[in-house]
């Protein structure tokens, strides 16, 4: 790109990025109120988080709008190009982690009032870890961080551990109760869907490190 | 893509100087057969000093010097009983601004197999001028007007004829500075469409400071930078993931 082009492109790139973090924080809206809704069997909160769904594919759509036009006007190249891309694939995981919240919240909605279960102990852990790791990453890929991003992704494994722990229960449970398996079935569920928000971070924490170094690895394998 | 064959043309250590100041710095690259290499950088890096190495046409400027080695075909190209003639059919070259001579079209493009002494007969010279003009893709346009005035045409054809005039004597490597800076978008492009056809059986190395031309036409690109060779990498690497950080400052609009 020409040095004239430089300012301008850096001033859409921000704008950009300006737009990605507050899709995050829309998505990590939905994941904390869909675990508010399943903890406290909160109907409301959870038509809520599948109302929002909406905006957030909407977000979606216009930051990749934006940077098909940034590649279109100003043919960014090298490290420009590559975090352009990662910006796109980056949008894209958001976007699902705000379905998985979503998906929380639908089953929320077919619980009722179904009494909880001891099990739903991990859960807030589970809840919390993936947030933490979605704000991180975030965070990692403002910096330009890859390090960062590699440490972020390597916690993947301790969700994978909560998540195994958790269905190990919930299909013991099964066994001794049948009564319980519907409930349990819901669980697991959700359980999935937590643990597909934590993967969808490791994805970002890829596209953080491609951005960076131009690797294209899938870490944690 | 693994090198079958050995590259044409192969840089070592070359140094080029302007009287005492030094314009080229060390250079070592390899240019591969049928292949196009672009040549990118700021202004006065050093770039048509490099390309005109490659024929030896700075030897028409007084006061300079080369160091190390320039091997075309393994051939030292400097060495004292080069033909220079020979050498420059052999290694022919295109210029920024169209430079038809002011005669018709058809002695334009035998000028140089007359010259060199390639073809004498009417019939062998219609038989180059049609072959020279197919190939720089004008042959239908002025099939019927061989024997108008050269510069009666429009610039990007001026500058097609200019290459079928290079054509015509059949190089192995076609230099090119700059070959469309004088030239509307339109032209442009039907000169990097030409570029790609002329691969086919042609060694290209082209100076741009266009660079999306780079990436759009070349397949190695090398960055000059203060007279020397920063980076010398594969072109869909270069404007990916550049090895040097210069590169990646210079393809970004960051400096230069
Ligand atoms: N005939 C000459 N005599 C003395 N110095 C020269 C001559 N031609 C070029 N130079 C110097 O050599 C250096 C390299 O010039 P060169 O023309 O090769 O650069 P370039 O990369 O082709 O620049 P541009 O993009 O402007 O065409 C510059 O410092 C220039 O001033
Ligand atoms: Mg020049």
């Amino acid at each position: 790109m020409p040095q004239s082009l430089r300012a301008a492109f850096d001033r859409e790139f921000d704008d950009i990025c300006d737009k990605l973090v507050h899709l995050s924080q829309m998505v990590d809206w939905a994941i904390q109120r869909a675990m508010t809704a399943l903890l406290e069997q909160d109907s409301l909160t959870a038509e809520a988080v599948v109302a929002n769904d909406g905006d957030v594919n909407r977000l979606r759509f216009e930051i990749e709008e934006a940077c098909i036009v940034l590649i279109a006007t100003r043919q960014p190249a090298a490290s420009d190009l590559r975090s352009v891309v990662a910006v796109m694939h980056i949008v894209v995981e958001l976007e699902r982690m705000g379905d998985h919240a979503a998906g929380i919240a639908r089953i929320v909605l077919l619980m009722e009032d179904e009494p909880l279960l001891k099990t739903l102990k991990k859960f807030p852990k589970m809840g919390e870890l993936s947030r933490q790791m979605l704000a991180d990453v975030v965070q990692s890929f403002l910096k330009r961080d890859p390090e960062w991003a590699r440490e972020i992704a390597g916690r993947d494994a301790r969700l994978d551990k909560l998540y195994h722990a958790t269905i190990d229960r919930l299909l013991k449970f099964m066994v001794k109760k049948p009564d319980a398996v519907q409930r349990c079935t819901y669980l697991m569920w959700v359980a999935h869907n937590l643990e597909r928000i934590a993967d969808r971070s490791t994805n970002i924490a890829e596209q953080v490190v491609y951005m960076m170094t131009g690797d294209m690895n899938e870490l944690n394998v | 893509m693994p090198d079958a064959e050995p590259p044409i043309i192969q840089v070592r250590d070359l140094d080029f100087f302007y009287g005492p100041s030094l314009a080229l710095s060390k250079i070592n690259l390899d240019i591969r057969r049928r292949q196009v290499t672009a040549l990118i950088g700021p202004s006065g890096c050093g770039k048509s000093t490099f390309l005109r190495c490659l024929n030896r046409m700075n030897d028409t400027i007084p006061g300079t010097r080369v160091a190390g080695q320039i091997l075309l075909e393994g051939m030292d190209i400097y060495a004292p009983e080069v033909d220079l003639a020979h050498l420059r059919q052999r290694v022919g070259m295109v210029f920024q601004k169209p430079n038809p001579f002011p005669q018709t079209i058809f002695d334009n493009v035998v000028f140089g197999p007359r010259a060199v002494g390639l073809a004498r007969q009417r019939a062998d010279l219609d038989e180059i001028v049609e072959r020279s003009l197919t190939q720089a893709a004008l042959w239908d346009v002025v099939k019927d007007h061989l024997d108008e005035d050269a510069q009666s045409l429009a610039l990007g054809e001026q500058q097609r004829l200019c290459i079928a005039r290079m054509l015509a004597v059949k190089p192995e490597v076609i230099l090119m500075d700059e070959p469309c800076s004088a030239l509307d978008p339109i032209a442009t492009l039907e000169i990097e469409e030409l570029i790609a056809e002329l691969k086919a059986q042609y060694t290209i190395v082209i100076v741009t400071h266009n660079m999306q031309q780079a990436a759009r036409v070349s397949d190695e690109t090398g960055l000059f930078w203060l007279g020397e060779l920063v980076e010398f990498s594969p072109t869909q690497r270069m404007f990916t993931r550049p090895e040097q950080q210069l590169t990646e400052d210079y393809i970004t609009g960051r400096m230069g």
